[in-house]
């Protein structure tokens, strides 16, 4: 699946986007972000606060315990400000 | 009556009075329409503001605002609707966003722009960096945003 990150957590990982192929166990949106903060410093750093971080399935809103089965693109990123 | 929605997510400034009348062009039942525009301020937290770069999500910051633009005209009777939102980089003094709502009666265009912005502010996906004496650093979200959306939930 294809991963998108933006703003300070794009820039705590060190890139904009990636493709991932995480383990079967690895069910829900929050299980994916313990997941990631496991493979490097970067992604820790990123994820360090999980709870702060949002996310969206498919460019919609989901909450952490969304499930990420069939998910074409997932986004992570902090909480938004625009307007 | 139809009621056409445009949204644009651009780098370029806009024209006030020109969206004005793109959206009221050739229809005389509007009786009202409603402008709000954000502009970014020099101040912030008491902190010099030099510039804000804005970043956004391309696609899904389309999609979620269109999302809110049909929840506003299954809320109110709209006869139009334009949300204009600028990225890359600004200078104080400068427009960030634009929200044109037109309809029979002030009321409706006046929420109807007010809920749009609520939303533009807490789920739209939009960033801003600020670039000030002191460095750069991203934007906190505000708890304050996050009430004023919620009241449109409340029943």
């Amino acid at each position: 699946m294809k991963v998108k990150y933006f703003a300070w957590v794009r820039e705590r990982v060190g890139k904009a986007e990636e493709t991932i192929e995480p383990p079967a166990s690895v069910r829900t949106v929050e299980e994916l972000i313990a997941w990631l903060s496991g493979q490097s410093e970067a992604y820790a750093h990123a994820f360090e606060k999980p709870k702060v971080i949002r996310a969206a399935i498919d460019r919609a809103h989901v909450r952490q315990d969304a499930a990420i089965a069939g998910a074409r693109e997932i986004a992570f990123f902090p909480p938004m400000t625009g307007g | 009556m139809t009621c056409p929605v445009t949204i644009r997510i651009q780098e370029d400034d806009f024209d006030i009075a020109r969206e004005i009348a793109v959206l009221t062009n050739g229809r005389t039942d509007s009786g009202a329409v409603v402008t709000f525009s954000g502009i970014c301020r020099a101040d912030e937290d008491s902190a010099k503001v030099a510039a804000l770069t804005l970043e956004h999500y391309p696609g899904m910051a389309e999609e979620e605002i269109r999302r809110h633009a049909d929840e506003a005209m299954a809320r109110w009777p709209l006869d139009g609707i334009t949300v204009i939102h600028r990225v890359g980089r600004l200078m104080p003094g400068q427009n960030i966003v634009l929200v044109v709502t037109a309809s029979q009666h002030r009321q409706a265009a006046f929420a109807a722009a007010e809920f749009l912005m609520d939303y533009l502010k807490t789920s739209a996906p939009f960033w801003k960096k600020e670039e000030s004496a002191t460095g750069t650093g991203w934007v906190e979200a505000h708890a304050r945003d996050d009430e004023a959306a919620a009241r449109w939930t409340k029943s």
